[in-house]
């Protein structure tokens, strides 16, 4: 196998969920590009792993597992409290934040 | 050789597996309808745990399933299912600009493709590897160099828990 | 001599139990918050009583290891080096470094500690009156007791990183004592600013520590084996000429910018005042005596950095005196522009502070301690007069000139204990205040620092005649407002604090039984209440005589218990760890005879040779009566003209004074300037925080217009930026160039700007990811 298949597939997801964050305007739906992004990146680390024969990249990709759970978590708890506030989740409507 | 006919099986594996995850992403970024997109990332997230079966990271790939398929998705369908009325598609998932996320996209996937082509040309990964990862070693790792980072990191746990449960409390 | 000291040298240092256990102490508190934040609702005091009760247990506690600790140096010569009483265990290790955890406990750490404990135990004791009825009263008690745990942790930290962790705890209980009636947007802002400010100094606490942990590690570990963040390994290695003059500076530098946060100094102490919007016992417990001493307590620990970083022997001026020295001045000057009694003791404490930075700095280190400790006492007794008469007299208002005024006839208790703080803290003799201060002040000209003396005398000066307005408009004269009986909603509505924060049912009974007899007119507080003001003034005339130099050597006790003796050790005492007991340590017999049968040590100046030194030699200025009159008469001159003025002011209505500074434009600018503050809190509003922003917003447009135009409208577009620059720069040029001008002209670049900050998400994941593709395109042209 060459290490270019894993990380050739790892870049094509990222670039998909990348996609996504930018295209869709449902807040479910960035989350879950968000996961592609991270799963992409898991993939890189542990094929890397593999070539140097180490147990960092292991390491991390458990790290960054954790990190993205926490991240759903919080993500669905805000979606949720945006729902029950605006009957919405349109990311494109929230725009308090304009300057 | 036996390890040759390994690898054209692991070659084939990898090859069915990417074209399904890569169609699933595809898929989860383009559906209409949230509880679809919900399902086809559960087939691209068991695609990586796939994938990482073939690199030799068992525990990583039990974790993925445990967590992210287990867990995860659990969350996002009651995120959908508490944020929608009506389970279906719907017309207007995308932005106005959704189109602007294309060259962007391509823009990346090339500048990564020709920097993963120049460095890693036809690069192959060890078949038999010296040192094969086995979950000891990795909880050596985690819990002697880098202990911090797990500190931090069960820090953020706590304070996700926390913060999920003060943003979505109902008071 | 020679054979005292060998004498010394097996000399067994007496220990005891609550010396070994001081480490406890922290402990207590912070186990009674945590029940309190579980059970405090259901109790019968609905949690008081649990604060309460753990701070007479760590006062119990320290005064019993202070007991022991006297008994330790007191057994000793008084040339021989007492050993801290240390233990360590080790907190977690990771990959070669490991973090200890412990106490470092010596004169400095249990003087600290005894005053800590004192005053929350006072405290405590005074809120169940002071905030009865209120509605978060529980949280109010859980974090009260969780802020004193935090800060004894601190006073007793072993290490840096314990010392840290002490230090932000206190951080984050302030921002929620500062803030706890935080439905009133003025209090949520100061203790946002509180939070921030310190934050900013913050910063430099984790440099600082990083710096002096990577120059010091391998010198410790080498000759103490023991970590670089030890703060005996820190002193030892600062004094044993081993490290690199830029890193000591550096390190002495970044720490003191965190002590220059936390303990208010000038820049950083436009949050102290307002912080003020606490409840009162919060203002007397963390912004009088506990809170900001910290800094103060930061650089008296670690003296032996800032000595060597800041050569304080070897020069006549230094960042830490003249922070000290400015901000002594301009605090007592804005001092006189408040009408808010709180903001005057405000002001008086970062004076004050000033005096103790600038104590340190110039090596005056036992005077600036002693003066933490009499300034606690007074100071707690100020503010908490301050407390009852809001309480009892000008109904919840704290504006002197509005609601205060000829209350010593119905607040005697009050008035008396508030006299005695207020000359305590003029320094006129025999109060506390005198032997302290005047000690710093003698201390800083014996150093070299002449400059800095005078400094000093202003600034006693200034301080003597601020109080007196205070003290003038509040008590004497006629009643005014609130104090005159009269039951005004204006004072209610504006400057209540207490009591529109209870809106359940029961504390708005109370609120209403309150406002009965406040309109009665003015009365004496509670027992509750006053007990402590007399506890607290009782201090204010007697804690001087610990350290009473005017009446010779048998006199100086604090000298003899508290400041670490300048000797040259065996590396083992100073390396004691948790095995170590007490009697283990050992002393060299160094101690030469210098002719004139001085005792003299090479601590501070030259490289110890075999051994180290935890403390520089310092010099004591001899007491003399004369220049102790000077700083008198200069103290009973800023009392009687501000006596004299504010009689003329306030009661006759003097034609020639009133309304003078509209009158006289100089008098004028200057009261403008003072009044707004010296415009720091503008010019950190406005100019810094724009100015960060500006270039940054400006600099994103412009690529934005760039992609989006392209080259057709670029020429055009880079014209009108720069002829918008250009306009900006003669505008801001015309206009003076103050404060004004430069928040226009951040204005006007932001809503040119204000396309790109669209709000929508999307939209910055694109500019995001679209960046970062831009960024790795250009990576990979120039790699390949």
């Amino acid at each position: 196998m060459l290490v270019n298949q894993f990380l050739m597939l790892g870049a094509v997801l990222f670039c998909i969920g990348v996609y996504g964050v930018i295209a869709r305007r449902n807040a479910v739906l960035v989350l879950m590009s968000i996961e592609l992004i991270l799963n992409s990146v898991n993939i890189n680390l542990l094929a890397f792993a593999l070539r140097n024969g180490s147990a960092d990249g292991h390491t991390f990709a458990l790290y960054v597992i954790a990190v993205a759970a926490a991240e759903v978590g919080v993500g669905l708890a805000m979606v949720l409290l945006v729902y029950r506030n605006r009957k919405s989740i349109a990311l494109d409507e929230l725009a308090e934040m304009k300057g | 050789m036996l390890a040759a006919d390994l690898l054209v099986a692991q070659n084939i594996g990898f090859g069915i597996i990417a074209v399904i995850m890569v169609v699933g992403a595809l898929r989860v970024v383009t559906t209409s309808n949230v509880v679809h997109a919900a399902l086809w990332l559960v087939t691209v997230l068991a695609g990586a745990a796939a994938q990482y079966v073939l690199l030799a990271a068992e525990f990583v790939a039990v974790t993925q399933v445990l967590v992210y398929i287990g867990a995860v998705m659990v969350l996002f369908l009651f995120g959908t299912m508490l944020t929608r009325a009506r389970i279906g598609s719907e017309k207007e998932v995308n932005n106005k600009n959704w189109f602007m996320g294309v060259p962007i996209a391509v823009l990346l996937l090339a500048t990564m493709l020709i920097a993963l082509n120049d460095g890693f040309g036809s690069e192959e990964l060890p078949a038999d590897p010296d040192t094969l990862v086995n979950t000891q070693m990795i909880s050596d790792q985690i819990f002697g160099p880098y202990l911090l980072p797990f500190w931090a990191l069960s820090f953020v746990l706590l304070a996700a828990v926390i913060g999920a449960i003060v943003l979505a409390r109902r008071d | 001599m020679l054979s005292a000291s060998t004498e010394a040298a097996e000399a067994v240092f007496t220990s005891g139990w609550f010396l070994d256990h001081v480490w406890i102490v922290p402990i207590i508190p912070a186990v009674a918050f945590a029940l309190i934040i579980f059970f405090g609702k259901r109790l019968p005091m609905k949690g008081s009583e649990l604060g309460i009760v753990s701070m007479l247990a760590t006062l119990a506690m320290s005064a019993a290891a202070a007991y022991q600790w006297v008994n330790r140096v007191e057994a000793v010569e008084k040339e021989v080096f007492v050993p801290p009483v240390i233990k360590a265990w080790t907190w977690w290790s990771s990959d070669g470094f490991s973090f200890g955890i412990g106490q470092h406990i010596d004169g400095l750490a249990l003087i600290v500690l005894c005053v800590v404990a004192f005053i929350s135990t006072l405290v405590q004791i005074y809120s169940v009156e002071y905030l009865h009825g209120d509605r978060r009263y529980t949280h109010f008690f859980a974090s009260l007791t969780l802020f004193s745990a935090g800060m004894m942790n601190m006073v007793i930290a072993e290490n840096m990183l314990q010392l840290i962790l002490g230090w932000e705890i206190m951080g984050l209980c302030s921002f929620m004592l500062i803030g706890h009636w935080w439905e009133d947007g003025a209090n949520s802002r100061a203790a946002l600013k509180a939070f921030f400010t310190t934050r900013t100094g913050d910063i430099g606490l984790l440099v600082g520590t990083s710096v002096l942990f990577f120059a010091a590690n391998e010198w410790t570990q080498k000759t103490l084996g023991i970590s670089g963040f030890t703060i005996r390994g820190l002193s030892a290695w600062a004094l044993s000429g081993e490290p690199s003059s830029t890193a000591i500076t550096v390190g002495a530098v970044a720490l003191f910018i965190a002590c220059i946060g936390k303990s208010g100094q000038f820049p950083l102490h436009t949050w102290l005042p307002d912080a003020m919007a606490g409840p009162t016992p919060v203002s007397s417990l963390l912004h009088s005596s506990t809170m900001v001493v910290a800094g103060v307590f930061l650089v008296a620990r670690l003296y032996p950095v800032f000595f060597e970083g800041m050569n304080i022997l070897g020069t006549n001026v230094n960042f830490i005196v003249v922070i000290g020295g400015i901000t002594i001045i301009i605090a007592a000057a804005l001092a006189f522009v408040q009408n808010d009694i709180k903001k005057v003791l405000a002001y008086s404490t970062v004076s004050q502070l000033g005096y103790m930075m600038m104590g340190l700095g110039a090596g005056a280190w036992l005077p600036a301690v002693f003066h933490i400790f009499t300034h606690a006492f007074f100071k707690a007794c100020l503010f908490l007069g301050a407390g009852s008469i809001s309480h009892s007299a000008s109904h919840h208002s704290f504006d002197m000139k509005k609601d205060m005024g000829g209350l010593r006839k119905y607040m005697p208790i009050t008035f008396i204990t508030w006299i005695i703080s207020t000359l305590a803290l003029c320094g006129v003799f025999p109060f506390s205040g005198f032997f302290s201060k005047d000690e710093i002040i003698d201390n800083v000209g014996h150093n070299g620092y002449n400059v800095f003396m005078i400094v000093g005398l202003v600034g006693a000066f200034l301080t003597a005649a601020y109080m007196t307005r205070a003290t003038y408009l509040t008590f004497f004269g006629t009643p005014r407002g609130a104090s005159a009986g009269e039951h005004h909603d204006d004072a209610h509505g504006s400057h209540d604090t207490h009591d529109d924060h209870g809106h359940d049912a029961q504390a708005h009974d109370a609120h209403d039984v309150h406002d009965d007899h406040s309109s009665h007119g003015p009365r004496e507080s509670g027992k509750l209440i006053t007990v402590p003001l007399i506890i607290l003034a009782v201090l204010a005339i007697g804690s001087g005589f610990l350290n009473a130099t005017p009446f010779g050597e048998k006199w100086e006790k604090l000298k003899v218990w508290v400041e670490p003796r300048a000797e040259v050790v065996d590396p083992t005492s100073v390396a004691l760890v948790a095995h170590g007991g007490p009697g283990e340590a050992k002393s060299l017999p160094a101690a030469e005879e210098s002719e004139e049968g001085h005792h003299s040590s090479p601590c501070g100046s030259e490289t110890p040779t075999d051994g180290v030194c935890v403390a520089p030699q310092l010099n004591h200025a001899k007491f003399k009566w004369s220049k102790a009159a000077l700083s008198l008469i200069i103290v009973f001159a800023g009392i009687l003209i501000s006596w004299f003025l504010s009689m003329q002011l306030y009661e006759r209505k003097n034609k020639a004074l009133v309304g003078l500074t509209q009158r006289n434009k100089l008098l004028g600018a200057g009261y403008k300037l003072l009044a707004n503050k010296y415009y720091l809190d503008a010019l950190y509003e406005n100019v810094i925080v724009k100015a960060i922003a500006y270039p940054i917003s400006r600099g994103a447009y412009w690529v934005n217009q760039k992609v989006l135009d392209g080259a057709v409208n670029g020429a055009g577009i880079v014209a009108r930026v720069s002829a918008g620059w250009v306009y900006r720069n003669i505008d801001q040029r015309v206009v003076d160039g103050t404060v004004n001008s430069s928040g226009a002209a951040a204005q006007g670049a932001g809503s040119a700007l204000r396309p790109v900050q669209s709000g929508k998400v999307n939209q910055y994941g694109a500019l995001l990811f679209g960046a970062a593709a831009i960024g790795a395109l250009v990576l990979v042209i120039i790699n390949t």
